[in-house]
């Protein structure tokens, strides 16, 4: 079996006419595959939205998605100390019922109805276009105008060496509200390249919370693109712990006057980790808001990354657009690079981007020795505290709690 | 005991410290006085182990322990506890957790239980009452937003929280109105005891009047000048430094 876009491209070749849904689109998304490759990989062109990030070890890895389900899963499942809400878990890209606990009502599996969308761009994002060629599952939630449906869960978890492709969708109608919590969490060296889309409705309220906790011999790509109509909210919170290497993508168009973005980050690395958190959020009506806020702890030879960019269509007068992307650096060798561009074609706006890289401060540190608290205890109050305002941004207190929780045991395990 | 011979240090390449000879027997609070520049802040941060300070000769011992040898924290476990003239923030650290961390780090190198935070909370609450300080002082971020006597009233909170052997206050009196000040002396005055020694380093003799020490030290131009009882600082506010400086020239 070949490695890289040529293994990926025979696999559909292999598959063809037997993967759910419209076959014309899936081979558009090959073409586009076979045409650009994977950003990095063996060939040499580059691709300006992966400056920073190259995928060179993904073309490199062999991958062998056909391997017989694993015991695993079930252990990965119970160390992630879910909430107590409903819960739809894929294992190894598909759907495991018998593993779930599914909303009441509003739930569709891609396998069975599959919705590629409207909103992603396969000619332009080599991984969608991946995704769009190969996706086989995925999770479809609706909630109906006027409905909150609470808290869900959607969980991924991967084992063993395979390529997995999800491809959910989530859609709020008119006034409708959802909190949806996704984990992705396994064992093995494994790429999870997932793709989400997701619609507000006008005056609707999506909550999106992300923890990426994956092995960190794994590849996670995840693109989303949000389209968020008048007075709607896509309020998102990532949390990027695991990985060998992590790529968070999300489009986010504002499309209708008063609709409020935020795409707040913490990315918390070690080792030889990278992980690449890039936004695009286009403000293309009036009086639309965006917030950014990402903070990277970096430890190790890690690298960290942050692209952003905001649009402001000459229509979006009034625009407030905010970004601020934070680095703690705990090691000489650790990295961040960080891209902020603004393309602003209104002219009564308020946009403003930041940047701060730093290490831990000195008078802190024996500040806190000095009352008797040991040099690893010190560096983990002072991360914390550099991380709070980061997690602050997550309003639901169980999830908040949730999140630093497994900032806890990250902590942990960087001790042991 | 606190022993301190022939101590010589300095920062970068120049020298502080030239040669400090001190005993602080238990039991006993000494103060330091001196000149701006004299090194009496620089002699607090060596004794708590600060690392911008190299020392170049010299011994430090306290009740036995050698003290140079050890990390800032473990010269807290020992009993020593240095009150910041500027207190640090700490943005995002709350203050009881601070404490409660702080206080446990402690017990833990004694062998001691921990205190949960319902016990720890008594206790702290306490103190705070004892001590005439607002409870919301510990459900804030440490010293974030604090005034300047709030910050050193904080100080003395720690303190009393987690009960040195060995208080040395460095300059904790600057910028402190009358009614600060007497809490800042009544919070080392309830540690006072058999056990209990403390190195209170002060520009202004105002702060004696309420934590009357035993002996007074000049430390001029980083040796100890002259020594004697608590007459010697009224003497210094009336004549000053420069009169004696210039008689041991």
């Amino acid at each position: 079996m070949s490695t890289g876009a040529t293994g990926f491209l025979q696999r559909y070749e292999g598959l063809a006419g037997r993967l759910p849904g419209d076959s014309a689109l899936r081979s558009a998304a090959a073409a586009a595959f076979k045409a650009s490759g994977l950003p990095g990989g063996t060939q040499q062109r580059r691709i300006e939205a992966w400056k920073y990030t190259s995928l060179r070890s993904v073309a490199e890895a062999k991958f062998q998605p056909d391997t017989a389900p694993r015991h695993e899963v079930e252990t990965v499942l119970a160390g992630l100390m879910l909430l107590d809400a409903p819960r739809i878990v894929f294992a190894d890209g598909v759907l495991r019922s018998d593993l779930s606990v599914m909303p009441p009502t509003g739930f569709a599996r891609f396998a069975d109805q599959p919705d590629f969308g409207t909103l992603s761009w396969p000619d332009r994002e080599p991984m969608v276009a991946l995704n769009t060629m190969l996706a086989q599952d995925g999770a479809a939630l609706h909630v109906p105008a006027g409905f909150d449906a609470g808290i869900v869960q959607l969980v991924s978890i991967a084992t063993g060496e395979g390529d997995f492709h999800p491809r959910h969708s989530i859609r709020l109608a008119k006034g409708a509200m959802m909190t949806v919590v996704e984990i992705s969490a396994g064992q093995g060296r494994y790429l999870l390249n997932t793709v989400t889309e997701i619609h507000v409705a006008e005056g609707a309220h999506l909550t999106h919370i992300r923890l990426q906790d994956e092995a960190v011999t794994a590849f996670h790509i995840s693109t989303t693109y949000a389209g968020i109509e008048t007075g709607g909210t896509y309020d998102s919170f990532t949390l990027n712990l695991g990985a060998r290497l992590s790529r968070t993508e999300v489009h986010a168009q504002l499309s209708g006057a008063g609709a409020i973005v935020h795409l707040n980050a913490a990315q918390i690395l070690t080792g030889s980790q990278h992980a690449d958190f890039t936004t695009v959020v286009g403000h293309a009506a009036p009086g639309c808001s965006s917030r950014q806020t990402v903070k990277n702890v970096l430890n190790g030879r890690s690298r960290g990354v942050f692209q952003g960019k905001i649009e402001v269509a000459r229509i979006a007068q009034k625009t407030d657009g905010y970004q601020m992307n934070q680095a703690l650096l705990l090691s000489p060798d650790a990295e961040i690079d960080c891209k902020p561009e603004l393309e602003i074609f209104a002219d009564d706006v308020k946009c403003s981007h930041g940047a701060t890289v730093g290490e831990l401060d000195p008078d802190q540190m024996f500040y806190l020795r000095s009352r008797g608290i040991p040099d690893a205890e010190a560096r983990s109050i002072l991360v914390r505290a550099f991380l709070a305002e980061a997690l602050g941004a997550v309003a639901d207190e169980t999830i908040r709690n949730r999140l630093e929780t497994a900032v806890g045991q990250w902590w942990e395990r960087q001790k042991a | 005991m606190l022993e301190i011979k022939g101590l010589t240090a300095s920062i970068g390449d120049k020298p502080i410290l030239k040669g400090v000879d001190l005993t602080v027997p238990p039991g006993e609070v000494h103060a330091i006085m001196g000149p701006n520049g004299a090194g009496k802040s620089t002699l607090g941060y060596v004794l708590s182990g600060r690392e911008d300070y190299t020392v170049t000769s010299g011994t430090v011992t306290f009740n036995g322990i050698d003290l140079l040898a050890l990390e800032p924290e473990q010269r807290a476990a020992t009993g020593a506890f240095l009150a910041f003239q500027a207190p640090v923030e700490l943005p995002g650290v709350n203050n009881a957790n601070f404490l409660r961390t702080a206080l446990n780090a402690i017990r833990r190198a004694h062998g001691e239980s921990e205190l949960d935070a319902v016990q720890f909370l008594k206790l702290a609450r306490a103190e705070t009452k004892r001590l005439h300080m607002p409870d919301d002082m510990l459900k804030r971020n440490v010293n974030v937003g604090f005034s300047g006597g709030e910050k050193k009233r904080n100080e003395v909170l720690q303190m009393a929280i987690l009960r040195p052997k060995l208080a040395i206050l460095d300059e904790t009196d600057s910028g402190l109105d009358i009614d600060a000040l007497k809490i800042v002396a009544d919070g080392v005055n309830a540690l006072r005891g058999p056990e209990f020694s403390a190195l209170v380093i002060t520009h202004h003799q105002r702060l004696l009047d309420y934590l009357v020490p035993h002996r007074v030290h000049v430390l001029a131009n980083g040796r100890i000048l002259r020594s004697g009882g608590p007459e010697l600082a009224k003497e210094l506010e009336k004549n000053g430094y420069a009169g004696m400086i210039a008689e041991a020239a």
